[in-house]
């Protein structure tokens, strides 16, 4: 499990592409979104926790067709069925890997981008907290989709279209974290039911992923 | 005698045959009794005059949006567990009727909300879960069609239409949590003494049970298309073989 951990974040790290291009994302809309909208402080602070979730969410979806789709085409995803670690298991790896190299790098520029968006300062500490509980749920849903498409050329469209759907509710609870702890509120509720999606989302859908995965290599 | 003999083909074409022209007649019958008693033979509502009439259209296809994947959930839940390519079929079939009635419901949602709300569209609960639905359909849809080999295609819907449940219930749930709604509430209910007055509430149920018939009707139909494309394919093969 180490083994397959360090080779992936290795292959995300050297090959380019794909993992930096999310960060990249983020940082342009972060820039772009006040150039459309207008510098006024009080607009940009009240959609910045709706801007920074939906950036992160999307420069999430940039990278997810690279979770399965390159070791699909050279075999090394037959290799791994075949291993004898479980399916589920190199499945679950393969998303935290996803997260390590997405997720955690947007949340930790996150609150650079906050200062760009007017953020108030009270927003800052939950957008880190509701970012760290939320990500790996995308990263985990998003390793569902990508298994479903590993078999159809150039699924980037329908991956896209899969998995939509499926990021709303964390999408809700996450942005009404920050939205409610910019504001002062009680946040404890949504960001209970953030975390719970994450830990269900993590403990079940490595199962259908690794079904899917199993119908896709038959 | 059990259900599962419908589910070798060669019977479910025997019965299917026989039952669709009943279906589609009855349909056809309860529409339009239904629509022509709701839209010409109904009181005008005292505060909304006649544009509450769309109801005998919005309630039904929103109803059969609902149950129409409800129906896919289950036929894929056969499918995965009993491996009948009936099934397997019917939820292919069900699916475009299904996302017609989910637009059908947007559609007129939008028509009757211009004039009562003010606006087209407003994110509210309601709505808002049903362009969601909207989404899950098309992915389902889009997924059926991506992928070449049948079996595995019918093997991978059926799983996204499992986590695709799961998901939409709580879709369902987090718009609540996160807008307030502009629509009304449930009317209908099986528990109540009296949910719409009888003169609305009569029409409105002759129209259910037309749409509730039609998409049999439809599903049965497509159903069939489906098997016989499938046997095509066959035959097909066996020729390029032989």
């Amino acid at each position: 499990m180490g083994a397959l951990l360090s080779r992936d974040l290795r292959l995300a790290m050297r090959a380019g592409g794909g993992f930096g291009l999310g960060l990249a994302f983020f940082l342009l809309l972060a820039v772009l979104v006040p150039l459309g909208v207008g510098p006024e402080g009080g607009t940009l602070g009240r959609i910045a926790p709706g801007i920074l979730w939906v950036g992160a969410l999307l420069a999430c979806l940039l990278s997810l067709d690279r979770i399965f789709a390159l070791d699909f085409e050279d075999g090394s995803l037959d290799l791994l069925a075949t291993s004898p670690m479980p399916l589920e298991a190199v499945v679950a790896v393969k998303a935290l890997a996803h997260w390590m190299v997405t997720g955690v790098p947007l949340t930790l520029v996150a609150p650079v981008l906050g200062v760009l968006l007017n953020l108030p300062v009270e927003g800052y500490g939950w957008l880190v907290l509701s970012l760290a509980l939320g990500t790996p749920a995308l990263s985990v849903i998003g390793a569902f989709g990508a298994a479903l498409v590993v078999g159809v050329k150039r699924g980037g469209l329908l991956l896209s279209l899969l998995v939509l759907p499926l990021y709303v509710p964390t999408l809700i609870f996450g942005a009404e974290v920050v939205k409610r702890g910019a504001a002062g509120l009680e946040v404890a509720v949504p960001l209970l039911l953030l975390a719970g999606i994450t830990l269900a989302a993590g403990a079940l859908l490595p199962f259908a992923a690794a079904a899917a995965i199993r119908i896709n290599l038959r | 005698m059990s259900i599962w003999e419908y589910a070798n083909p060669k019977r479910f074409m025997q019965t299917s045959a026989w039952v669709l022209p009943w279906v589609a007649v009855l349909a056809l019958a309860c529409l339009v009794a239904g629509l022509i008693w709701g839209f010409f033979f109904t009181p005008d509502d005292f505060r909304q005059g006649s544009t509450v009439k769309i109801i005998y259209l919005h309630v039904p296809s929103a109803m059969m949006a609902i149950n129409a994947w409800v129906m896919m959930l289950v036929t894929s839940l056969i499918w995965l567990v009993r491996r009948h390519h009936v099934s397997a079929l019917a939820a292919k079939a069900a699916a475009p009727i299904g996302l017609t009635f989910t637009v059908i419901a947007l559609v007129t949602g939008a028509f009757w909300g211009q004039p009562m709300w003010g606006t087209w569209w407003a994110w509210d609960p309601r709505l808002t879960s049903f362009l969601i639905l909207t989404l899950f359909y098309l992915g389902y849809i889009a997924l059926w069609q991506a992928v070449e080999n049948p079996d595995t295609a019918a093997d991978l819907t059926a799983v996204l239409c499992l986590v695709g449940s799961v998901f939409a219930l709580l879709s369902r749930y987090a718009v609540l949590f996160w807008n307030q709604g502009l629509h009304q509430g449930a009317s209908l209910s099986l528990d109540k003494e009296e949910n719409v007055a009888d003169v609305f509430w009569l029409p409105l149920l002759v129209c259910i049970a037309g749409f509730v018939l039609l998409f049999v009707a439809l599903v049965l139909m497509r159903t069939r298309t489906e098997i016989r494309a499938r046997r095509l394919q066959a035959l097909l093969a066996r020729e390029r073989l032989a």
